[in-house]
């Protein structure tokens, strides 16, 4: 047991909150690193490979890049609950219904001005996501029933729905597998590649489209909701102590439900990513575990936009240098990357208190000193 | 020379950075009642945590009879001879006494023989000391003295020789701090030494024969109680002299403005525990509600503040009706009509301890002008006012951006009254205004609910501390059960008075 106590006010925020993150991601690394090794390769090359697979050729930077803005979206979702003290780890659900509402706006609206579609598209990703999100959170506020069970049966119910919606129901009747029509051409959203061939760039083809700028947006969004409006500060009030929100007339019902649509609603925007900007149609199991991945993401990035970014980015870089690496080395397989990511949630999540009092009585202590010398 | 029972030399500790005990010294002689006597945060507790083996000293050494002992858990403590009465009591409910007393003693079991035997002892004591306490009872049936008695008696069973009390006198009535007293005059008198931790003033005056006394974790002074008085350890607490009475000037009442008619309310488990009460506050005049902790006035406060549902029975404020059992105006209408709460539990509900100090200087006004507008707010304008608020208030330090947590007792509750009182309230209820509150915070809290008394605003205070509302208030309800058991007029109402009505036997 550690009895080091740490007056938290003398703390700097960067050592907090850029240097513990990144202690704790760094021995994540090292065990990673010697899985690895157990598995007979070079951690040192999986290393070069995950950079130069990530950065180094401007198709895996795309890539990258498009991973990111899956994360960031999810990671935001969660976050958003968090501030309320809720614990969303329905994601995975919410993305994949709001992916249904895309399509759905997008296929039946296609008439109208491609702009308009859309920001149409993108309401009904948002709306679909938080309708699945808003049932969990009901149960939550009206009848206690605990969001982290509730969400995660609502990712199983989600995934059920979507496979017979898309057996049954909307599926491509040319086709056997689960999938729908393609969207038309006309409203796709336009491809990186597209943009680059404007700029006379040529180069191959990525899934990266606009809808990262729409992240990025998503990041300023939420800063502005949670710390800048009141309904932030209202919903941080509940998440806090929902004792002296009662207290100050603020509704926890209602707060709960605000958070959780909110919530829910950015985890359906990944559904623009994928199916307005991507494969065009819905596929079976297209969230593809982003939603879980979105947790490890708002933990490592302490829930603010800004960590998120980074955070996101990372996640990224893993996925895009991990298939690089799964693809050159043959002992190493796409599950290993899963092990991986489950280290650095494991050190950044429920580890994380393992160094914090140790590094920042450290710095603490070396501040001290600079001050009175 | 004897030498005295218990002494500490150079004792020093501390927590990170903040450091609880400073070069402490202090010698307890053996069969006296040692006072020792600091505000909150001075680090009394501290240092007697490290007398009782809690805590390991950073430096410094502890004597017992002469003989340098190290103390590494209460265990070696209790071996030792020390017994420590804490502020909460450790004792298991659904237990009997005398299963509480053998529970977790060496070298006993709790079967047959043996039990009997230690039956037999503890009765001896009972008798020796006066305990008057049924060793077969089951803890949850007995009232809060003598719960405390059940941790005397644990303490005396297990061989204290010195027994140190923590602020034993916070959750009772007059008349059991008259028995407790008692009790703790009679194992003087058996040669036991006594530490008494406490903040309370008078209760140094009345039990101990010296008395030590502490600020900000050093020990500023030692004297015999004989020699000194009430004012001379105020200003050794506080560091500078301090008012000890409010000056309360007379002032002409005003109309009934807030009333409560036939009120009843149930708690979160459906349990009545406020039963038809009425009562009528007029401008200009605080109302006193004492009564010992737990007799429904947090509920009734929380019924008047709109926190919590009314069973039967209306409020009505300015004649017009804000709540009864179909509806009731929740706290941020109330706000708007002119009626703001400071509660008893600030940590609990008063404010959000990871909120930074701006923050919680707007809580439950963020959504007026100027704080915000359309929902956006404003944070130049809530900084500018916070920290202008907090200069006025005398919050220390003045920093909007500090985390609550961060500040002190007594600034913490000083953040909670600047908002509540700066709209200028019509009615205000106040519950346990000063809990947990240094002295010199205690006068100017005093200060400002008097202030708003002069300016009619109709005031209801509700504390456990007597001499807080006989000295404030205009007139005093008790509160016992959940009805009110008597009013009177705050003329020559003595708490001995007061305190058979709070035990519900008057």
């Amino acid at each position: 047991m550690s009895n080091i106590v740490v007056d938290k006010s003398k703390v700097p925020w960067w050592v907090s909150n850029v240097i513990v993150p990144l202690v704790n991601l760094t021995l994540a690394l090292l065990v990673s690193g010697l899985f690895i090794f157990i598995a007979g390769e070079n951690p040192i090359e999986a290393v070069k490979l995950i950079i130069f697979g990530s950065f180094g050729y401007i198709q895996g930077f795309a890539y990258t890049l498009y991973y990111t803005t899956n994360f960031i979206f999810t990671g935001l979702a969660f976050a958003v609950a968090f501030h309320c003290r809720l614990f969303n780890i329905g994601g995975e659900g919410q993305a994949y219904i709001g992916g249904l509402g895309v399509f759905l706006v997008a296929i039946n609206l296609s008439f109208l001005p491609i702009p308009i579609v859309w920001l149409l598209s993108i309401c009904g990703a948002f709306l679909f996501g938080a309708a699945w999100a808003y049932i969990p959170a009901y149960l939550q506020s009206k009848r206690g029933s605990h969001v982290v069970i509730t969400t995660i049966m609502f990712n199983f119910i989600a995934s059920s729905l979507m496979i017979f919606l898309l057996v049954d129901v909307i599926r491509d009747t040319n086709q056997m597998a689960p999938h729908t029509v393609k969207l038309p051409e006309a409203i796709w959203l336009p491809s990186f590649e597209a943009f680059s061939g404007i700029l006379g760039i040529k180069i191959r083809y990525s899934p990266l489209n606009l809808t990262f700028l729409l992240a990025i947006a998503s990041l300023f969004f939420v800063w502005f909701l949670v710390w800048k409006t009141k309904w932030g500060y209202e919903m941080r009030a509940v998440g806090h102590n929902t004792q002296a929100a009662i207290y100050a007339g603020i509704s926890p019902h209602k707060n709960i439900i605000i958070a959780m649509c909110i919530s829910g609603g950015l985890a359906g925007l990944l559904g623009v990513n994928e199916i307005l900007g991507v494969s065009h149609k819905i596929q079976a199991g297209f969230p593809a575990g982003y939603g879980f991945t979105g947790i490890a993401v708002a933990l490592m990035g302490r829930n603010h936009p800004i960590g998120i970014l980074p955070a996101a980015f990372l996640f990224g870089i893993l996925y895009q240098g991990g298939s690089e690496v799964t693809f050159e080395m043959p002992n190493i397989t796409r599950y290993m990357f899963v092990a991986v990511q489950g280290l650095i949630i494991l050190f950044s999540g429920a580890l994380e208190n393992l160094f914090r009092p140790q590094i920042e009585s450290f710095f603490v202590k070396r501040l001290n000193k600079e001050v009175n010398a | 020379m004897v030498s005295p029972i218990l002494e500490l030399t150079n004792i020093n500790k501390s927590f990170g950075h903040v450091q609880a005990n400073k070069n402490i010294n202090l010698k307890i002689n053996k069969g006296t009642i040692h006072g020792i006597i600091g505000e909150n945060g001075a680090g009394k507790s501290t240092l007697m945590s490290i007398v009782f083996g809690l805590y390991q000293a950073n430096s410094g050494s502890i004597k017992i009879n002469g003989k340098e002992i190290n103390l590494r858990s209460p265990r070696d403590s209790i071996v030792n001879g020390i017994g420590m009465v804490h502020q909460h009591f450790m004792l298991v409910e659904n237990f009997t006494v005398l299963e509480n007393i053998i529970l977790g003693f060496e070298g006993e079991t709790v079967f047959g023989e043996k039990l009997a035997n230690a039956k037999k002892d503890l009765e001896k004591l009972c008798k020796t000391y006066n305990f008057n306490i049924d060793l077969d009872a089951t803890i949850a049936d007995l009232s809060v003295g003598f719960r405390q008695r059940v941790e005397i008696l644990k303490s005396l069973y297990r061989g204290a020789e010195i027994l140190i009390l923590d602020e034993p006198t916070g959750v009772l009535t007059p008349q059991e701090v008259d028995e407790l007293f008692k009790i703790l005059r009679s194992l003087k008198d058996e040669g036991k030494t006594i530490v008494l931790i406490t903040h309370k003033l008078i209760e140094i005056m009345d039990l101990t024969s010296e008395v030590s006394v502490m600020r900000q974790g050093e020990m500023v002074g030692h004297t015999k109680t004989k020699d000194t008085n009430k004012e001379q350890l105020a200003e050794m607490m506080v560091g500078r002299s301090v008012l000890l009475r409010v000056d309360k000037k007379e002032i002409k009442k005003g109309e009934v403005i807030f009333k409560v008619n036939n009120l009843s309310v149930k708690d979160d488990l459906d349990v009545a525990r406020v039963k038809n009460i009425n009562l009528e506050i007029r401008s200009g005049e605080i109302l006193g509600i004492a009564g010992v902790t737990g007799n429904g006035q947090t509920e009734l406060l929380e019924a008047l503040s709109g926190i919590r549902k009314v069973e039967s029975g209306n409020i009505q404020l300015f004649g017009e009706k804000i709540s009864d059992q179909d509806n009731f105006l929740n706290p941020r209408m109330l706000k708007e009509k002119g009626l703001a709460h400071v509660p008893e539990d600030r940590q609990r509900m008063g404010l959000i301890s990871d909120f930074k100090a701006h923050e919680n200087l707007i809580f439950g006004y963020h959504d007026q002008e100027p704080f915000s507008k359309s929902a956006v707010l404003n944070s130049q304008e809530i900084t500018e006012y916070s920290s202008k608020i907090m200069q006025e208030y005398d919050v220390r330090p003045n920093s909007p951006n500090l985390i609550t947590s961060n500040f002190s007792g007594g600034n913490q509750q000083k953040i909670i009254l600047s908002r509540e009182l700066n709209e200028n309230p019509k009615v205000l209820l106040v519950g346990q205004p000063t809990r947990g509150v240094d002295i010199g915070a205690i006068e100017f809290i005093h200060q400002r609910l008097i202030d708003m008394r002069d300016r009619g605003a109709a005031i209801l205070l509700a504390s456990v501390e007597l001499d807080e509302i006989l000295s404030l208030s205009d007139r005093i309800i008790v509160m016992f059960d959940g009805k009110i058991v008597g009013e009177k007029e705050n003329k020559n109402v003595t708490d001995r008075e007061l305190g058979l009505l709070m035990a519900g036997v008057a």
